[in-house]
């Protein structure tokens, strides 16, 4: 990460901040705010084949990019690291037994499987079970929006018996319910209530699927990119608060 | 001058008004004690914020006034001024009667509290009954409080306060028994309940009662003291009010004038019960020592405490006043607090008349034990964390009750320890 | 399952047929304006006398959707965000945001600003842990310990201010190292520090340890197993003190904690007690992780090479720190962009949380606030 010299590079004295700043501001410009992003980013499974190992061009490229904010900003497709395929005996297994269902791969060294919607149920249940990935870290959702299949579901699974963690991912579409992972991790209560309070997706088997961090009544979910980020449910605000408008 | 003032004046007089039967000088009496108390508790506020500060690393109020002396007057003033809230749901009529009855209860008590031989306002025989009686109206007050809110923290704090002052009050009147039962341990064998004769008795004996039959009279002493701070709802036995869990408790809806009574109430209790404590317990009025260091030298160095103890005041004042800051802004405060110590010079001269200072000998040494156990409360609070309900409950009445049965019983047999050993010396010889 | 759009919890739907007097059971609501929920957490209980037979927490009352502020903002932009979340440790958050991008572009801190980070990182623990230690022995009635802890954890937010100006959210850390070499002194600061904040720390357990008023209050309170604690996924200290010697400084060493000799502090029993003596003892780790740290600060830059305009390849990544609260994770997703197309913050209060209805079912009410402040949640985190 050297090779880079006619930037002005960011060195630990001097007056850093300010230009720091400017740069995020110019840049965050360029993009238009609110629902209308570029389309989906990671259809990962197509670029999977490449045999660059995952470190090396990645922050050599980009700086280019970098030198002059406001130009080159929209294609420039930096050619970072590519998820890899994943090998383990753990992959094996589950490849042995659901065959193409899922795709084990690998990111800058962590290990997801993008599984098929249907398999889901199963392969939590088993990764729980028999590879004792026994505490669930995080669910959460991606939303996609030009995607056909809108959603990505995640579930941050960790092993401490192994010291290991894996993502599974899934892909549904809107509308589409996912069975709940309550009875799985308890954990899951929670954060399947926020997912589905943040992206509206069902998850069937949750014993009390609502809204968590948003009020009762709410009409949208905020983090779909469809909706605004100033966006309110103005009906709410009103009935309930008695003003006009909460902004 | 009209007789009825004259009169009580005489030398000769030793009773309280209540016995001579002076009806105007118990009315002057009963204003003294509701102004001393007020006083007190006005005093207690501000020291209470102030020791606790210190004890917690802080300055406490140094705003209003110089320390902020002036800091109650402005509670009070604020605490009149504001608005007197009635909940929408409560039954306004207990509601606002509630914080009268406490504070009734809670200044009751002080008709039978002796300041000195003389300084009360009455001497019932039955003093410490009446006592005893009239104190534990207050719950009556917190329980109306407590459900005329028609709020539900009220509501458990009110269940909580009388669960518990109930359930001490138990072991606090078997802590009284085994004291009053010192009292009958005279030729005559006859026993009092009236608070001076309590004090009395304990001069004739020459202890005071904690020392009595040590370890019991200690052992009736700290459940009685351990009794009175739940009594009075203090930390760590503060529940009913317990800001962490409950908001404030039975007083949560109150607010203004009537809140400020319900503290007023609080205050005057836990400055009734340090009395009782002291009567019963620690002689009273008496000052240390009263039979050994008898004569007129000691008489003398005695009286000269209360002459002492201002001028101590006013030598920290005035040492105060020296470490104010000199800027100009602090002028006024540095000439008010100055002002404050020459208050204090003044008392303490005025304390030096001989007169006054052998007037004031018996209320001077009341005041500074029950200054003691003031302290105390306050450091409780700085120290201790509160209990949770079940364990209250079961130090009331698996440790205090039993403990109370058993101090008393052995105080009883410690009385009667010659008769009973006369008696089985001739079971014995027959 | 409910209707997900009704506007009443259950708990209150059983109340409304009844009046109080009527009802055996008493639903009260705890906060959200209460002085023992830490904020503004409400818990809806269901009492029996006093006995809990069951709660709900209505959370959301502070929530200022920072995962969509996220979206809107580049990277750089959405640090200081990060520090609003668990407002008392700010420094930890920006820790763990910072790495993840740094792990999504593909670079690493340099050493000296790993050291820095570590540094600062523990003095925040130390100050979570003692604005913990205040509320929570508040909320069980000791006044005290809350004013001895804050005059300490004064001198580490001036270390905070000297370094980089703020005192709270701090936003001490940039994407790729630190922003700022260390003050003049800094180390001399540190140090003194050590040395003032060791008895201290002595001092609140002389007052609270062997008092026999807080081990009965403590004791047997808001006890969970390892078992449940890993089933709901709670983290840090409270699974610590369940008897699970499990740390992310140990298990998956990220800034410079490799490099430390440190002890994991575990319990046995899980309650509320040796919550308090696991996160006594943390204290006393984080001093040596600081002490360990200053003596070996290396020279060097603190910056890695970033450019202005940080554009992460298309991919996503989660990184996870020990915050004081348990794991933090971010799941960043990139889309090539120089805004995060998602960030999903895993707050460690937010799961913890969950455990407090499995935690207080069948204790008393006082139990239940002794068991809030023993979760240590910071409504700001959960509620994001």
């Amino acid at each position: 990460m050297s090779d880079e010299t006619k930037s002005p590079s960011p060195q630990p004295e001097g007056e850093k901040p300010s230009s720091d700043k400017i740069a995020g501001g110019i840049s965050s410009g360029t993009p238009p705010p609110g629902g209308a992003k570029p389309p989906a980013p990671s259809e990962k499974p197509a670029v999977a084949p490449g045999a660059t190992p995952p470190k090396p061009a990645a922050p050599g490229e980009k700086p280019a990019a970098a030198a002059a904010p406001a130009k080159p900003a929209a294609p420039a497709k930096p050619a970072g690291p590519t998820p890899q395929p994943w090998d383990s005996p753990l992959v094996a297994k589950l490849t042995k037994q659901f065959g193409s269902g899922i795709q084990p791969l690998t990111y800058l060294g962590q290990n997801y499987l993008q599984v098929d919607r249907s398999l889901i149920p199963t392969i939590l249940q088993m990764l729980r079970d028999e590879e004792q990935f026994d505490y669930c870290v995080d669910i959460t959702a991606v939303h996609y929006p030009k995607r056909e299949k809108q959603f990505d579901i995640v579930w941050i699974l960790y092993s401490f018996s192994k010291n290991e963690r894996v993502r599974v991912k899934t892909q549904i579409a809107d509308a589409e319910h996912i069975p709940s992972a309550v009875p799985i991790w308890a954990a899951a209560n929670w954060l399947e209530r926020e997912t589905f309070d943040m992206f509206g997706i069902q998850f069937d088997g949750h014993p009390d699927l609502k809204r968590i961090l948003l009020p009762d009544g709410w009409k949208g979910h905020p983090l779909r990119k469809d909706y605004g980020i100033i966006q309110q449910d103005q009906e709410w605000v009103q009935i309930n608060l008695g003003i006009e408008s909460g902004q | 001058m009209p007789g009825f003032i004259t009169n009580y004046l005489d030398k000769n007089v030793h009773v309280t008004p209540g016995q001579y039967g002076s009806p105007f000088w118990a009315l002057v009496y009963i204003l003294l004690v509701f102004g001393g108390v007020s006083l007190a508790v006005v005093c207690m506020n501000w020291l209470e914020r102030k020791i606790l500060a210190h004890m917690q690393v802080r300055l406490g109020p140094m705003r209003v006034g110089p320390h902020g002396l002036l800091q109650p007057i402005a509670d009070a003033i604020k605490l009149i001024l504001k608005e007197d809230i009635v909940p929408e749901g409560a039954d306004s009529f207990v509601f606002l009667l509630a914080p009268l009855i406490i504070l009734v209860a809670g200044f009751s008590v002080y008709c039978v509290i002796p300041f000195g031989p003389t300084h009360a306002i009455t001497d019932m025989n039955i003093g410490i009954l009446f006592m005893l009686g009239v104190s534990s109206l207050g719950v009556l007050g917190i329980v109306m409080a407590g459900w005329a809110s028609n709020s539900h923290y009220p509501l458990i704090g009110a269940l909580r306060s009388s669960a518990q002052m109930v359930s001490y009050e138990v072991a606090m009147g078997l802590a009284v028994i085994s004291a009053v039962l010192m009292t009958s341990l005279n030729p005559a064998g006859t026993g009092t309940l009236s608070m001076i004769g309590i004090v009395q008795a304990q001069y004739a004996q020459h202890t005071w009662f904690i020392f009595k039959f040590f370890p019991l009279g200690f052992i009736a002493f700290f459940i009685f003291a351990v009794a009175m701070v739940a009594e009075t709802n203090r930390a760590p036995f503060d529940l009913p009010e317990a800001e962490s869990e409950l908001t404030a408790g039975f007083h949560t809806e109150y607010s203004g004038l009537r809140w400020s009574l319900f503290m007023l109430g609080e205050y005057a209790a836990m400055i009734s019960v340090s009395s009782i404590a002291i009567t019963l317990w620690l002689g009273g009025w008496m000052r240390p020592f009263p039979n050994l260091l008898q004569g007129p030298t000691w008489d003398l160095a005695f009286s000269l405490f209360p002459a002492l103890t201002f001028f101590g005041l006013a030598a920290m004042t005035f040492y105060s006043t020296m470490r104010m800051p000199k800027h100009p802004y602090f002028r006024i405060q540095t000439i008010g607090l100055g002002a404050f110590g020459g208050v204090f010079v003044l008392i303490a001269l005025i304390l030096l008349i001989p007169r006054v200072r052998d007037g004031v000998q018996d209320v001077y040494w009341f005041v500074a034990k029950i200054a003691v156990f003031l302290y105390l409360y306050i450091w409780y609070r700085g120290t201790f964390p509160r209990y949770r309900f079940d364990q209250l409950m079961r130090v009331g009445w698996k440790v205090l009750l039993p403990l109370g049965i058993g101090v008393l019983m052995a105080t009883g047999i410690m009385g009667l320890r010659t008769e009973i050993w006369d008696f089985v010396h001739r079971l014995v010889h027959i | 399952m409910t209707d997900p759009n009704s506007s009443v919890s259950h708990l209150e739907l059983e109340e409304s047929k009844k009046t109080f007097l009527d009802a055996n059971e008493l639903v009260i609501n705890m906060g959200p304006q209460h002085p023992a929920t830490h904020g503004v957490l409400r818990v809806i209980l269901r009492l029996d006398g006093e006995k809990v037979m069951g709660l709900e927490c209505v959370i959301g009352y502070l929530h200022r959707g920072v995962e969509k502020i996220a979206e809107h903002r580049t990277y750089t932009m959405f640090n200081p965000y990060v520090d609003r979340m668990d407002y008392v440790a700010a420094v930890s958050n920006g820790l763990g945001y910072c790495e993840a991008v740094e792990k999504l572009l593909n670079i690493e801190a340099p050493p000296r600003a790993n050291y820095i980070r570590v540094i600062l990182t523990e003095l925040n623990r130390l100050a979570s842990h003692q604005l913990w230690l205040g509320t929570h022995a508040l909320d069980i009635g000791a006044m005290t310990p809350l004013f001895y802890t804050f005059r300490d954890r004064e001198e580490i937010l001036k270390i905070f201010e000297k370094y980089c100006g703020a005192r709270l959210t701090t936003h001490a850390f940039r994407i790729g190292g630190c922003q700022y070499e260390t003050y003049e002194g800094f180390e001399k600061d540190v140090k003194k520090f050590l040395t003032f904040v060791a008895p201290k720390i002595d001092e609140y357990e002389e007052l609270l340890t062997t008092n026999r008023i807080w081990v009965e209050r403590t004791k047997k309170v808001g006890t969970i197993s390892a078992k449940d604690c890993i089933a709901l996924g709670v983290t840090g200290p409270v699974l610590r003190a369940s008897g699970v010697k499990w740390d992310l400084r140990k298990a998956q060493p990220y800034a410079a904690y490799k490099q430390f000799d440190f002890e994991i502090p575990t319990g046995q029993n899980g309650d509320t007690y040796d919550r308090y003596l696991v996160r006594m003892a943390e204290m006393r780790q984080s001093l040596r992780i600081i002490q360990q740290a200053v003596d070996a600060i290396p020279e060097g830059p603190i910056m890695a090479k970033v450019s202005k305009v940080m554009k992460p390849p298309v991919g996503e990544i989660y990184h996870s720190i020990e915050a004081p609260k348990g794991e933090l994770g971010y799941f960043i997703v990139s889309d090539g962009s120089t805004q995060p197309y998602r960030i999903r913050v895993r707050p460690p209060s937010f799961v913890n949380l969950q455990a407090l209805d499995l935690m207080c079912r069948g204790q008393l009410v006082a139990d239940v606030i002794a068991v809030i402040g023993t979760l240590d949640i910071v409504l700001g985190e959960v509620d994001r």
